[in-house]
């Protein structure tokens, strides 16, 4: 697993860890290890993981959404030992959580927040690899489980908000779920079997709170396939060239834990004032009242980190083929390694890309603003030229640009690059 | 490595191969036959859990609602609960009647007459859920935003029904359904 691009795979048997320390407790991290090579490849992948040794703050971002999954993991374990999934008692057990379980309040204020803190990480994360080209040879696969990684997160964050069974819950998921009856002839059907039911009930709380405790460790489990591909080739960096040799690279550790070590203590800074002076802000109001199947809220809104899709969905007029645009926006995020068709990863070497690119960022918030707002006059315009143009940038302007830009001439090395800037 | 090479080499071609071409054809048969048949094995064993997902027959068993309609006054709209889902009744007036009457049929999204949605034109019962994305219309109330077209209008997405229920603007693809119902009495109705 994970074996490095120079070949030497870390685990052969015998090859005991270098750091392993003299006596009996390095006898016993020897004997450990030709068995089960544990600290050998903690080594050779953190130890001696050549890393560019120009990777800026962007480059923060994939560890730090590492640790808030984990931590997503431990308060969501906690909080299911105190939540019922039930139509009839889930409400009350979470309100019982903010109320009387010792701590209940910051456990579920930091699940909560963290979720949002989660996408927004992702969100940064993702436009760092399009600006720098990440995805591109020989990071298509890594590309493509991030891609994955996405499309799970967003399964898993609709099933946890559905689960306290507030009002915002109970038509978030129904509308979500009726968007499977736009499917020709079936689509009924489907929508029947999602419920259990003739309408969203305690058969689908009781699916997505199970779904919702697994998802978690389905996303683990493709971190890791995302980590080994990583490992593959290492980490792309801001030029956007292949490392060459000792002088472009330093060892992982300590230089780039430290280094996240402290984005880490930014972003927790950043996380405590949501947790601890505005833990309702991203939230809607709607959802502390307990669900009721005969009224529909005036405004349904779902959460922040969606109102792109949401927007693209109510932009077109026909039902199937918003449904159509709307997940097509995510699915298109798998064909990027291909619709670029430059061979030139970083953007810093790309006169034209490097100011397009900056539309696409636009374009998203501006879905967003139009998700979040009634469907009239000036917003409906707003979402639909933005629809438009989210699809006319990877369709018509990535391949497009790939081919008509010519590129300013890469750095001869990383470590050439580095020292001439004279940083 | 003189073992696998000898592994590698394609049943029934090999030189040491005993079974020669005829018996290689068997063994490709005995494989897509027994894979084949594990295959669809597996694809049945699979639909349990699928259709275990599908109403139980508890749920299943809730199936009708009964109501009396002798309180309802001219004009006024009831919602009732069928299935968990609200039914819109609409004790219609004389001129909401002939709205939903006067219209070109042929005009509409999901043309159907009036006469098609009703088993007794002053009573519309229909299933109160919006055929877009599931939203409960606006309209069943006093006071309530009914549309341009004096029907129901869902504040979701915007759709906008008639005095018959049925589409006229917005992203619903079908009009308001029409339930399974029968008068048992000149006052009464079973709705399932």
């Amino acid at each position: 697993m994970a074996a490095s691009s120079s070949g030497a795979p870390a685990n052969t048997p015998g090859s005991a860890p270098a750091t392993a320390p003299a006596g009996a407790v390095g006898r016993l991290i020897r004997w450990i290890d030709y068995r089960l090579p544990f600290v050998a490849f903690i080594e050779h992948e953190l130890y001696e993981y050549p890393t560019p040794r120009n990777l800026n703050y962007w480059w923060n971002f994939g560890s730090l959404a590492g640790i808030v999954l984990v931590v997503m993991i431990v308060t969501g374990v906690v909080l299911a030992m105190h939540y019922t999934p039930h139509a009839d008692l889930a409400f009350d057990s979470v309100e019982r959580i903010m109320r009387d379980v010792n701590y209940g309040w910051l456990l579920r204020y930091i699940h909560m927040n963290g979720a949002s803190m989660f996408f927004l990480i992702v969100y940064i994360h993702l436009f760092r690899g399009l600006y720098y080209g990440s995805y591109k040879y020989p990071r298509e696969l890594l590309w493509i489980l991030g891609v994955v990684i996405l499309v799970l997160m967003i399964a898993t964050a609709f099933m946890g908000y559905v689960l306290p069974w507030g009002q915002m819950s109970y038509w978030a998921a129904t509308v979500i779920t009726n968007l499977f009856s736009a499917i020709p002839v079936v689509g009924d059907k489907i929508v029947t079997l999602l419920w259990g039911g003739f309408t969203v009930g305690n058969p689908t709380l009781n699916r997505f709170f199970s779904l919702h405790y697994l998802l978690p460790f389905v996303i683990v489990a493709v971190v890791g396939l995302h980590l080994i591909a990583l490992h593959q080739h290492g980490s792309n960096n801001p030029l956007g060239i292949d490392h060459r040799g000792p002088q472009d690279t330093i060892p992982f550790h300590p230089y780039y834990t430290i280094k996240d070590m402290f984005g880490l203590c930014v972003f927790l800074l950043f996380f405590s004032i949501f947790i601890f002076y505005i833990p309702n802000m991203l939230s809607s109001a709607d959802n502390y009242i307990p669900a009721n199947p005969m009224v529909t809220p005036n405004h349904i809104v779902p959460e922040w980190y969606l109102l792109p899709y949401y927007a693209i969905l109510r932009s077109v007029p026909n039902k199937l083929f918003g449904v159509i645009l709307s997940f097509g926006s995510i699915l298109l995020l798998f064909l990027v390694p291909w619709l670029d068709t430059s061979r030139v990863r970083s953007a810093r070497f790309r006169p034209i890309y490097k100011w397009v690119y900056w539309l696409l960022p636009i374009d998203v918030l501006a879905l967003g603003y139009v998700g979040a707002n009634p469907p009239a006059g000036s917003v409906v315009v707003i979402g639909q030229v933005a629809t438009f143009y989210y699809f006319f940038h990877f369709l018509i302007l990535m391949p497009l640009i790939g081919k008509l830009e010519t590129p300013r001439p890469l750095p001869i090395s990383i470590g050439a690059a580095v020292l001439t800037e004279g940083r | 490595m003189a073992d696998t090479a000898q592994a590698h080499v394609t049943p029934g071609h090999g030189v040491g191969d005993p079974l020669g071409d005829d018996g290689g054809s068997r063994r490709d048969f005995l494989l897509l036959s027994a894979g084949a048949l594990g295959g669809i094995g597996a694809a049945i064993a699979v639909w349990p859990f699928i259709d275990s997902l599908n109403p139980a027959r508890d749920t299943l068993a809730l199936s009708t609602t009964e109501v009396d309609l002798a309180p309802v006054q001219v004009g006024q709209r009831l919602t009732v609960a069928w299935r968990g889902k609200p039914v819109f009744i609409n004790h219609r007036p004389p001129e909401e009647i002939k709205a939903a009457q006067d219209v070109d049929v042929a005009s509409l999204r999901d043309p159907q007459p009036d006469s098609a949605r009703v088993k007794k034109p002053e009573w519309l019962v229909v299933v109160g859920v919006c055929t877009h994305l599931g939203c409960i219309p606006l309209g069943n109330k006093p006071g309530d935003d009914r549309g341009p077209f004096g029907g129901w209008f869902c504040p979701c997405h915007g759709s906008v029904y008639d005095t018959s229920a049925r589409i006229r603007q917005g992203p619903a693809p079908q009009n308001l359904f029409v339930p399974p119902y029968e008068f048992t009495s000149d006052t009464a109705v079973k709705i399932g």
